[in-house]
């Protein structure tokens, strides 16, 4: 592919990811998963923590709820509250007709239990036989979609993997930013001070690549008690050290260029070179590793929850609601396939977009 | 070669030092303990246990008296596994943790580098396409997602494999596991492999082999070489993933690895078998980094004079 010559490098980068198909699609994939994390829990119609008691584990469709297999049960538990038994029910047009059968004459007040129940509007006495024993009402049933299913506590699947995704998303971004923002003056403080400031500072970096790391991460979070912003910040105080590596690297290299030697003869401040030169020169190949990096955050933070060691209730993660799926897998697989699909796009797309992004960068690359 | 294993082992030590200090520290300056029960014990008997435990010295006599226990090879009683050391603990679960990771490490070499390298070989290709996809879609799918898959397709549907457990190592017990712990590794080594030998094949001598009409294999075994350079340098941060990773593997399967114990010890505040492990671990990253750097030496010269 040819592109038009004298393009600043930015845009020509630019041009070349989005001509690059694998890369655009990740990245529109990514914008939508944001943006649905973000506004999705308004649109689902349930609360994320709502719980439905009377609809527990369903299976994902886009069918209204509940079924006639749901109905039944509940109807009989609800009967049972009023001290009655169903004698009939049918439904037409989305109001159920019930009739209440007992050996007492049935006190009406019971009917309250209706409503209160989730499933059902309030409820009409059409006619009372048998002096009382007998009640026929007509109650209109609610109706509920669940596209992803409920969980064990009957609570939308959809809401709240939408929700776990604002959480493993901010920890993705969050960390990826901590482990930025230290590598990034790691490595340029060591690689511009060179010699043997940078030679101690890279000993450190080299003696913290041999650490057990999420060992360690396991030792902090179990014992300072899981929180979001301990898990942000042990995820973010581990990963810097690749970032901080791939600076160093491309500061030495800068270092030695005119442009930095003129800054330097011209009087400017070591602070104010790096800031002015070295930094932004070294954005490009730092770009590519946060982008591959927020994957490995979101992975490391979901294998955190996984074990219940990282995001705890009730805020959720996706590593949450997999653990969850996984203990529920042979009643209910639907409760592990819809939170490990959404963790699984936001990951592959993720690492879409870091390879093209690592493509486009390419200064070897055919302009 | 004698003198720099010898250097590397020195630069070792304080790398562990750092190790254990910290997470000695991290974990005493943290609240709560080890014999935090539910029902709170009676003030006595809390002082008789911390007093048994040494745990009503000064922090700094107590790590002291944990260098020097290490020092002689003693990584003291577990807190919460009544009755056993932590080194009794290791002596079960260690062989355990060592046949799933070896297996899974041999696993994930052989279908890293035999896809990598075909990948590599028929460029461009279906083959090529297949491999990347399968590699990319290997790294984005967590052990935990594709180990329940798994249990329920081979162990709940077609009953092949048994779901979990030990069953002191029995083949078919280890079949799923060791899949589940290597495919994230072999989609890494896969996607290394092939950039590398894309690179091994572009070089001037195996030009010059495929020009002299040498056949394919005979070009590809010495293109191989130089591509497995990357491969083994990253046999130490390999080998330290396939060690976190058994520790989700271990508790989904339900095996009695030290993985497990491990998160078992950091759930009951056990100190000892924390550390143990942690020290553990470090000891077997800078062991196998070191190999990793004799073998990335042994296949090419030139790093052989950095030595």
């Amino acid at each position: 592919m040819s592109l038009p010559p004298r393009l600043p490098p930015t845009r020509r980068a630019l041009l070349r990811l989005s001509r690059h198909r694998g890369a655009t699609a990740a990245f529109a994939v990514l914008v939508l998963l944001t943006l649905a994390c973000l506004v999705g829990p308004f649109l689902t119609g349930h609360a994320p923590e709502r719980t439905y008691p009377d609809l527990r584990q369903l299976p994902p469709g886009f069918a209204a709820q509940p079924d006639a297999d749901h109905l039944r049960p509940a109807l009989d538990r609800l009967a049972f509250r009023i001290r009655a038994a169903v004698a009939q029910a049918e439904m037409a047009d989305g109001v159920l007709r019930l009739v209440l059968a007992s050996e007492a004459p049935i006190d009406a007040r019971g009917l309250v239990y209706l409503p209160r129940s989730d499933l059902f509007g309030e409820p009409r006495i059409v006619a009372r036989d048998d002096e009382g024993r007998r009640l026929t009402v007509a109650v209109p049933v609610r109706k509920l979609h669940f596209l992803l299913g409920t969980d064990v506590h009957g609570r939308d699947l959809l809401s709240r993997s939408l929700v776990a995704g604002r959480v493993s998303l901010l920890i993705g971004l969050t960390a990826t930013l901590v482990a930025l923002g230290v590598g990034i003056v790691y490595g340029a403080v060591a690689g511009f001070a060179g010699g043997a400031v940078d030679a101690a500072m890279m000993r450190v970096v080299d003696i913290l690549y041999a650490l057990p790391f999420v060992f360690f991460v396991i030792v902090l979070v179990v014992f300072f008690r899981a929180s979001l912003v301990l898990i942000l910040i042990a995820i973010g105080a581990v990963e810097w050290l690749d970032m901080a590596r791939i600076v160093r690297a491309q500061t030495l290299a800068l270092r030695r260029r005119d442009f930095v030697r003129a800054a330097e003869a011209l009087g400017l401040s070591a602070a104010t070179i790096m800031r002015r030169h070295i930094v932004p020169n070294t954005l490009g190949p730092v770009t590519v590793a946060a982008t591959l990096l927020v994957p490995r955050v979101i992975l490391l933070e979901s294998f955190l929850s996984f074990l219940g060691l990282g995001v705890q209730e009730p805020a959720t993660s996706w590593g949450v609601l997999i653990a969850e799926g996984a203990r529920s897998l042979e009643s209910a697989p639907h409760m592990l396939a819809g939170p490990a699909a959404f963790l699984v796009a936001t990951l592959v797309a993720l690492n879409r977009l870091g390879d093209g992004l690592a493509d486009a960068l390419d200064p070897r690359a055919d302009a | 070669m004698t003198g720099y294993v010898l250097r590397r082992l020195l630069q070792a030590v304080p790398t562990l030092f750092v190790v254990i200090a910290a997470s000695f520290f991290l974990m005493r300056l943290a609240p709560g303990g080890p014999f935090d029960l539910e029902r709170p014990l009676a003030p006595a008997a809390m002082d008789n246990l911390r007093r048994v435990y040494g745990l009503d010295q000064p922090l700094a006599v107590q790590f002291g008296r944990y260098l020097a226990a290490l020092a002689r090879g003693d990584l003291g009683p577990s807190f919460s596994f009544r009755d056993l050391t932590v080194a009794d603990l290791f002596a079960r679960g260690l062989p355990v943790s060592m046949i799933l990771g070896g297996l899974a490490l041999a696993v994930s070499l052989i279908l890293g580098v035999g896809l990598g390298a075909l990948a590599a070989y028929r460029r461009g290709g279906w083959l090529d396409r297949l491999v990347g996809a399968g590699a990319s879609l290997g790294l984005s799918v967590p052990s935990f997602v594709v180990a329940p898959l798994l249990q329920i397709a081979f162990g709940l549907s077609l009953r092949w494999l048994p779901v979990s457990g030990w069953e002191g190592g029995a083949p078919t017990h280890l079949v799923l596991p060791v899949i589940t712990l290597a495919l994230p590794q072999a989609a890494g080594i896969a996607r290394l492999t092939r950039a590398a030998m894309a690179e091994a094949l572009r070089a001037q001598h195996v030009r010059t082999m495929r020009s002299l009409g040498l056949p394919p294999w005979r070009v590809a075994r010495h293109a191989l070489r130089g591509a497995l350079l990357p491969v083994v340098a990253i046999l130490g941060p390999l080998s330290a993933a396939l060690l976190t990773g058994s520790v989700v593997i271990e508790t989904i399967f339900g095996l009695p690895g030290i993985g497990r114990y491990f998160v078992e010890g950091a759930l009951n505040r056990d100190y000892t078998l924390v550390m143990g492990t942690v020290v553990l671990v470090a000891v077997l990253v800078v062991a196998l980094n070191l190999v990793a750097d004799l073998v990335s030496a042994w296949l090419d010269p030139r790093l052989r004079l950095h030595a």
